[in-house]
């Protein structure tokens, strides 16, 4: 039988992928946004096994939530990418520096 | 070990590799790829958890529609890789050393120590003879109806926020404008022009 111990270190372990990703892809703007996503799935695992082993459902009712938020904000931000992509022409983090005085 | 034990750490095997595949591959197209797997994963994961609604959404939803907004703005934009991949190990000492540093915490913190008696059990739900999807929406419309109205919402935002953002006039686009289609008389159009046959030669 898997313990809840089990679950936590899984989804603290894709967190800290997702923290690594951050810190690897710094210039790439699609993949931070898809390192984003890996956290918000790790926070999400950790609600659905607190929910399986509390016996509560309301856990789940918050994943449903943050799924909701996730995909708003991802939905905003490629929208934003493209914005910017047809302005400058790159997706490079390190050329936004426009509001640098 | 038992089966459920054996499916538990296939699926987190898998999980950990694409998501490390993700952060560290190359091309996006594949990155996106390797995302959707994850999300399958995470799913399947879900699903043993006895989360069965949450991980039919997290297919539909993530699979179906974020990962494909995803993959269609990769390849619409047409990136320069060799830049966006300079210096990409530049900081992988320092992020891999904070990553450690995390993991070892937070399993300290939540190891089988603290959690000694923390087996599952059985749910609620199966005692009351209630599906997951029944017992999540029967609570979802009542406890947290306003919540959920509030995530309504947040849709419609993001809705209109993204529309907002990507709209755009082009002024070279031809168009119809009906109401002058109408206006038109025929003697603004054609021009009666008398000529004399031409006599055979």
């Amino acid at each position: 039988m898997v313990s809840l111990s089990e679950y936590l270190i899984l989804a603290a372990a894709l967190f800290a992928i997702g923290i690594v990703g951050v810190f690897l892809n710094r210039k790439n703007l699609v993949v931070l946004l898809m390192a984003i996503e890996l956290i918000l799935l790790a926070v999400n695992l950790n609600f659905v096994a607190f929910s399986h082993f509390l016996w509560g459902i309301s856990g789940q009712i918050f994943v449903f939530f943050v799924l909701t938020v996730a995909a708003a904000e991802s939905a905003i931000g490629l929208a934003i990418l493209i914005v910017l992509f047809r302005n400058r022409r790159t997706i490079n983090v390190d050329d936004f520096d426009t509001l640098k005085g | 070990m038992t089966f459920q034990a054996g499916v538990f750490y296939f699926f987190s095997a898998v999980l950990l590799w694409s998501a490390a595949m993700v952060v560290t591959i190359r091309n996006p197209v594949k990155a996106a790829l390797f995302l959707v797997l994850a999300f399958v994963s995470a799913a399947s994961l879900w699903m043993l958890a006895e989360a069965e609604f949450l991980a039919i959404v997290l297919v539909l939803v993530y699979v179906g529609a974020v990962m494909v907004l995803f993959l269609f703005v990769v390849m619409m934009i047409d990136v320069n890789l060799a830049v966006l991949r300079q210096g990409f190990g530049e900081y992988l000492p320092i992020g891999g050393l904070v990553a450690v540093l995390m993991v070892i915490e937070i399993a300290l913190a939540v190891g089988p120590r603290q959690f000694p008696a923390m087996r599952a059990g059985v749910s609620p739900a199966i005692v009351h003879h209630l599906s997951n999807t029944r017992e999540l929406g029967t609570l979802l419309y009542t406890t947290y109806v306003y919540p959920f109205e509030v995530a309504a919402v947040i849709l419609l935002v993001a809705i209109i926020a993204a529309i907002a953002l990507t709209m755009r006039r082009r002024p070279d686009t031809k168009y119809q404008d009906p109401a002058r289609q109408v206006e038109v008389r025929a003697q603004d159009r054609m021009r009666l022009v008398k000529m004399p046959a031409e006599p055979k030669a």
